[in-house]
Order: structure tokens, then C-alpha cells, then sequence
């Protein structure tokens, strides 16, 4: 099987999450070898991957876990939710 | 672009490792969710203050997501939060408890838009794509021959994270609850799949797209944060 760029594009998302067969992977590896395009287009894919799961990324308001947990405090200590 | 520059360095296989704590780690410690819940239930009630905070995070960025106010993100949180308090006798162990916990954040968030009706852009009902999910389609990404790693450091930086940020916010809502569940909360396919009530491929599908619209959008802007030269693993040739 010989692939090419649209081929490769078709696939990043999976390759990258270790989704393709065996045999897809080595031709896709091979086409990586020698295409400077794709490759940088699978690099750039899976940056963006791997700075999405940083959580520096999407910031929670300060303060948000003490006032969830003091209502729930409130609850835990009377059965009820009104606190 | 620029020409000449030109990546030799190869893309490790298999989803990238994590670089910090997820919902899927629970944090505590040998204490898993099964266990410290039939303590709850069993009277231990302040136990449930351990229970969740792995999931809090992920619950308000759910809730985020959806109603994008943070206010109301923050009172629909501790809403989800007394309904899994109120329901945790339900929990029949049949899925993680995080996965189970975000399903209740999503419904949560769902019953608030419902109610708030002030986002018609931000459909109740999934928007089906018009060209069907049988394939990938005709997604393509923004081509370059240069692509220089950003290190993980540069999250420091507050403008590239609210970049991040923002793309994510802007992918049309199918799209955007993907790449939460699964890149965000590193929940796997089969889970997101459930969340969602979609399909695992459609799920794939959602966030191969995804995935390609936001390289394409973030590509120009993580350029600038590139460092100027390669260290030893990122050679040019």
C-alpha cells in the first residue's frame, strides 16, 4: 500500500492516539520519513494535543473549590441544600 | 512558511503522556471512588468532600463550556455537586465515577440552558453534520514545513493559555465536547462516547475535525512562541 499527504491528513487524529493498524502505522511512518510537510503537520497536531491537556490552558475562577466545598459542608452537616 | 526549515525530528506514536493530574487519576490515593462511597453511604458523609475533587475541575470546565459564565458555571457546579450527594445511592459502579459525574455535569448544564434560552446558538440537541460522520471529510490542515515544539513552560505565559482557550471555545459545540472529554479530561473514546450518547466512531470522527480546525487555527499564533532554535532531539537537517 503506498500512501499520500491526503491519505496521512485523513489519519493524524487516529495516529496520534495510537489508533491504526500495524500496517497503516509503518506506511505512514514511512511516509513521514521523506515529507517534511506532513511531518511537521503531524508534529504541529500533536502539540496542540498535548498543550490541550495541560491544565494551565483553562484557568478556574480562584476561590471556586472552598465555596463548592463549604456548601457542601452545609449540606453534609443538615441534609439540606439551601446552605 | 519558511522555506529550508525543515523537521527531521519523528512523532512518538500513541497519545501523548499526560503532564498533568486528570480525572481518570483520581488522587486519592489507595482510596478508590468504590470504596470511599459505601463509606458515604454508609455514613461517613464528609468522605464525599475527598470523593470529589478529583472531578471538580473537570465538572466547572464542563459547566464552562456549555454556559460560558462563570458565574453560572460556579452555581451549576455546586448544583451538580448535592445532585451526585442526593444520587450517589444510583451510582451502580457500571462506568468510572468521573464518567458518571461529567454525564451529570453535562445534563446539569443542558437543564441550565434550557432554562437560560439566551444562547440560541448553543443548541440543546447536538447539531448533526450536515455531510454525515461516515468519514473524516475533507479536513485539511494547515500545511507547513516548519513546526518548532512550544515547551509546556510557555504555559506560564497567560495570553498563550487564554489562545488555547479561545480556540477551544470557538469550535461549533460538537466539536468542542470531544476535545473536552477526551484531550481536556483524558476521558478515552469509549467514555466521551457515552457522555455524549454518540457513537465511538462518531466520536473519532468529531475529533479527528476537531483536532485539524484547531491546529489550523492555533498553528500562526504557537509560531511566535517557538523557541529559536532546536535542542538536540529537534535538529533540522
Amino acid at each position: 500500500m503506498k500512501i499520500d499527504c491526503k491519505h496521512v491528513w485523513d489519519y493524524i487524529s487516529a495516529y496520534i492516539d495510537g489508533d491504526v493498524d500495524h500496517a497503516l502505522r509503518a506506511e505512514i511512518d514511512r511516509h513521514l520519513e521523506h515529507c517534511e510537510i506532513c511531518s511537521a503537520v503531524m508534529d504541529s497536531t500533536r502539540n496542540v494535543v498535548v498543550l490541550m491537556a495541560d491544565e494551565r490552558v483553562f484557568e478556574i475562577p480562584g476561590g471556586y473549590s472552598e465555596r463548592l466545598h463549604h456548601r457542601l459542608d452545609a449540606l453534609l452537616l443538615t441534609g439540606d441544600s439551601s446552605g | 512558511m519558511e522555506e529550508g526549515h525543515i523537521i527531521s525530528a519523528q512523532v512518538p506514536t500513541g497519545k501523548p503522556a499526560r503532564v498533568t493530574s486528570t480525572i481518570n487519576s483520581q488522587g486519592n490515593g489507595d482510596r478508590a471512588p468504590a470504596a470511599l462511597i459505601a463509606r458515604i453511604l454508609a455514613g461517613e458523609k464528609q468522605l464525599f468532600h475527598d470523593l470529589i475533587r478529583p472531578v471538580e475541575r473537570a465538572v466547572f470546565v464542563m459547566l464552562f463550556m456549555l454556559l460560558r459564565n462563570e458565574i453560572d458555571a460556579e452555581d451549576a457546579a455546586q448544583e451538580t455537586f448535592i445532585k451526585i450527594y442526593r444520587n450517589l445511592h444510583n451510582f451502580r459502579g457500571e462506568s468510572k465515577f468521573s464518567t458518571w459525574v461529567v454525564s451529570i455535569a453535562r445534563n446539569e448544564g443542558l437543564a441550565w440552558l434550557r432554562k437560560r434560552s439566551s444562547r440560541p446558538e448553543e443548541a440543546i440537541q447536538p447539531i448533526l453534520d450536515q455531510d454525515g460522520e461516515a468519514s473524516t471529510g475533507d479536513f485539511t490542515p494547515a500545511l507547513l514545513t516548519d513546526w518548532r515544539e512550544v515547551p509546556l513552560e510557555t504555559l506560564e505565559r497567560k495570553e498563550l493559555g487564554q489562545c488555547l482557550c479561545r480556540a477551544v471555545l470557538n469550535l461549533p459545540p460538537i466539536y468542542r465536547d470531544v476535545v473536552q472529554l477526551r484531550d481536556m479530561d483524558d476521558l478515552d473514546i469509549a467514555e466521551t462516547a457515552s457522555v455524549l450518547g454518540i457513537t465511538e466512531g462518531s466520536v473519532k470522527v468529531r475529533l479527528h475535525r476537531a483536532r485539524i480546525m484547531l491546529q489550523k487555527e492555533l498553528v500562526p499564533l504557537l509560531e511566535k512562541y517557538a523557541p529559536a532554535k532546536r535542542g538536540f532531539f529537534w535538529r533540522r537537517v
